[in-house]
């Protein structure tokens, strides 16, 4: 009983650290272009890489 | 940045040193095109960023201020090869897309949900060797997870469920809400009263499996409906406007006023009905009107919108008012139609129709008879809250969304685009085929027949200067070659130059000198003092037409065409192709009136038709079809926009048939499942443990019936 008090808290923790993964993944818009992320592997990016938030946050 | 800030980014920001454009880019598939694209715009001055999202076809930029504007962007992609337009989702996209995000979180909470409170009731079900204080210590932890994440991850049914009510009428979500809710708080009484039937893990587990269909659903609406935005914002109409100091400006068509003077320049759309002010041409019909061969337009020629200007520059008077047109009358029988099909009820509405009172008056009767058989309260209540949740439609939520997501994957990969769920419902349901003739059953093109290969070659070095579709139609049949010097375009006569030091024309009978007046199918061709020769033109039945008709009689449905054109060649196609009947010389009017009538008649008419003509004959139709190359408004009209050729039909027409058998056999399934389900809960024998098991089950077997039509055969 007294294990199940802190491992009952631990595993609900464990549980929101991957909701809140979800919640950033999809903050980050990583699902609303998935053929693009596939092809956009297949450039050389020569130039460096974009710089961060591109295209998705401004000012 | 916070995460309850970025869950809902807005679509568009601005701020006072740049801004942000989104285009709309048609054309771009692969890596090579996001590179070349995003390159391109990146190198103009002014461009801070540039990114193609290559799902959507949407390119961001952010400029700086004094950076390329609008147009200069569009021009660029233009340049390119790209299609480009302005993008501006509207406000039923943008609801679309927050509705969208709005399932999705709610899907990933209830995903958590429902996995971690199982981490405390599997213990439970599993039978293991606890005291009641471990039982309830474990309850209260999984009512910890499961409260917030049931009323959550609930919201969406609960909101419908309210909404339909308010409308006095009780949909899907009625039931669903009634049992999460009664699950809910019999859990929590039974962990207060320190019992064994706590529902938690079955609430959220529930709206999970619910939420995985509520989400297929809406992401196959919203991407047919972005599908169908983007190929109306790609053809955008756009008209020349002269202003009083004779300077042009391109402005969109609806702002267009009665008076303006319009300049049309060959190979462009006529934007709104008016009269020829200036310039000779030859206008092409065939999506007004469906007559397949070019009228020829000369100063004071009435020209309707949506004609085709083939040859010649020519300055148009809009007519007023733009009320009364042509083209507003086709708006107003696609509104009609548009009425009359939201009227239409889905299958899943007709399976709710009679599962929520049944279910209902089963929780009930439960509740009463278990209270006459003299149990206590709490057990009657508890029996009834098990009946509601294992027959909570589950199930029933996900069978429709799933076939019809499998079917319209299939029908988009193979270049068919269906709007909605209900358009394939409707087009399992057809009995009888109306088909446009021109563009549709033919190519809508003139093709050289008769005539040997050598005459051809001779007039072929003019024709290659033309844009005539006859001219095109003759150097299409001789092939590639030398072009005619000196040439000249008498716009709605001919075309003359130069063969091998000879002078030539190449156009009408008496243009070119020849003895006969011949009709508009013929073109003439001489060189100066010589004998003319004749080439003759007609617009061939597409090759595969005469299968497309006769597997849809195999398939018990009859054929008709309806057609604008003259009666001479809808008799020869219709006599070619086998169709049971033929009607030619119709209106849009009498169209939109044939289909009245048939419907009156009880048949369930598919049209597939391309014209403007059609537009108000497509809405109003049990369900239509155009090909992508239709005009803008039929292709708003229609519920499946089809490419590559008329087989779509059939095979659009069999896959709706077999989702159609899909679905009904998953309601089968359901029932069948309720059937065996119910009982067992009724008469109090269902333990948590058997309901989640049976529920996911059941839910289980008809996504996998549904996945059966990805693989089927199509005869």
């Amino acid at each position: 009983m007294s294990a199940l008090i802190w491992l009952a808290p631990a595993s609900v923790l464990l549980g929101l650290l991957g909701l809140a993964a979800f919640a950033w993944t999809f903050s980050a818009n990583q699902y609303d272009d998935p053929q693009g992320d596939a092809a956009r592997i297949l450039l050389d990016d020569d130039d460096g890489p974009p710089p961060p938030e591109e295209g998705r946050d401004v000012g | 940045m916070a995460l309850s800030e970025t869950w809902d980014a807005a679509p568009v920001e601005a701020s006072a040193a740049q801004d942000r454009v989104e285009l709309l880019v048609g054309g771009a598939r692969c890596a090579g095109c996001i590179q070349k694209i995003e390159s391109a715009v990146r190198a103009r001055a002014g461009v801070t960023s540039a990114r193609l999202n290559l799902t959507t076809g949407k390119l961001s930029v952010v400029r700086r201020r004094g950076g390329p504007d609008t147009s200069e962007l569009i021009a660029l992609l233009v340049a390119m090869g790209y299609r480009a337009a302005l993008f501006d989702p509207g406000e039923a996209l943008a609801e679309d897309n927050r509705e969208g995000r709005r399932l999705a979180k709610a899907l990933g909470v209830a995903a958590f949900g429902a996995m971690n409170v199982m981490m405390f009731t599997v213990p439970v079900w599993a039978g293991a060797d606890m005291g009641v204080g471990v039982r309830t210590f474990l309850y209260w932890a999984a009512a910890i997870v499961a409260t917030p994440c049931a009323l959550y991850a609930g919201m969406p049914f609960f909101e419908s469920a309210w909404r339909s009510l308010r409308r006095g009428r009780a949909n899907m979500d009625v039931p669903i809400t009634i049992g999460v809710l009664l699950t809910l708080a019999v859990s929590f009484s039974e962990t207060l009263l320190r019992g064994r039937e706590a529902y938690f893990d079955a609430a959220v587990s529930l709206l999970f499996l619910l939420l995985v269909g509520r989400y297929l659903d809406h992401q196959l609406r919203a991407r047919a409906r972005s599908a169908a935005r983007s190929v109306l914002a790609l053809q955008a109409p756009t008209a020349s406007v002269l202003d009083e100091a004779g300077a042009v400006r391109r402005i969109p068509t609806g702002q267009v006023r009665a008076g303006d003077l319009l300049a049309v320049a060959a190979g462009e759309r006529v934007p709104v009905d008016g009269v020829v002010e200036q310039g000779a041409s030859e206008l092409d019909l065939s999506l007004v009107t469906g007559e397949t061969l070019p009228a020829r337009a000369a100063v004071g020629r009435a020209v309707p919108a949506g004609a085709s200007n083939l040859t010649g520059q020519l300055m148009i008077r809009a007519s007023a008012p733009a009320e009364n047109s042509t083209l507003a009358a086709i708006a107003r029988l696609m509104e009609a139609g548009a009425q009359s099909r939201s009227r239409y009820v889905q299958l899943a509405e007709k399976a709710a129709a009679v599962y929520v009172p049944v279910v209902h008056a089963a929780a009930l009767l439960t509740a009463i008879g278990w209270l006459v058989a003299g149990e206590d309260i709490r057990t009657a209540i508890l029996r009834a809250a098990a009946v509601l949740i294992i027959t909570c439609p589950c199930a029933l939520g996900l069978a429709v969304p799933a076939v019809q997501i499998v079917a319209c994957g299939r029908l988009f990969r193979r270049g068919v685009l269906v709007k909605s769920g209900a358009a394939l419902e409707r087009l399992a349901e057809a009995t009888h085929v109306v088909f446009d003739k021109t563009g549709v059953l033919t190519a809508g093109k003139p093709v050289l027949v008769g005539g040997s290969a050598d005459l051809a070659a001779l007039a072929a070095p003019l024709a290659r200067a033309s844009r005539h579709p006859l001219a095109r139609a003759l150097a299409e049949a001789a092939g590639e070659g030398p072009l005619a010097e000196e040439v000249t375009e008498t716009a709605g006569f001919g075309v003359e130059g130069m063969i091998g030091g000879r002078r030539a024309r190449l156009g009408r009978a008496d243009w070119v000198g020849a003895p006969t007046g011949g009709g508009e199918t013929e073109l003439w061709f001489g060189f100066e003092g010589e004998t003319k020769i004749r080439f003759r033109f007609v617009d061939e039945v597409r090759p595969e037409a005469a299968a497309v008709v006769a597997a849809l009689k195999a398939r018990g449905l009859t054929v008709e065409v309806l057609s604008g054109d003259a009666a001479g060649p809808v008799r020869a196609c219709a006599d070619q192709l086998g169709l049971d009947a033929w009607r030619s010389g119709m209106t849009p009017m009498d169209k939109a009136a044939a289909l009245d009538a048939l419907a009156a008649a009880g048949r369930r008419v598919l049209m597939v038709g391309d014209g403007l003509n059609d537009a108000g004959a497509l809405a109003k139709a049990h369900a239509s079809m155009a090909p992508g190359s239709a005009a803008e408004a039929s292709q708003i009209a229609s519920d499946l926009v089809f490419e590559h050729g008329l087989d779509a039909v059939p095979e659009a027409l069999e896959v709706a048939r077999q989702a159609r058998a899909r679905a009904l056999e998953n309601f089968t399934l359901s029932a069948a499942y309720n059937l065996v389900a119910a009982p067992v809960a009724i008469l109090g024998l269902a333990s948590p443990f058997v309901a989640a098991i049976a529920m996911s089950a059941s839910s289980l077997v008809v996504t996998l019936n549904a996945l059966r039509l990805q693989f089927s055969r199509i005869a």
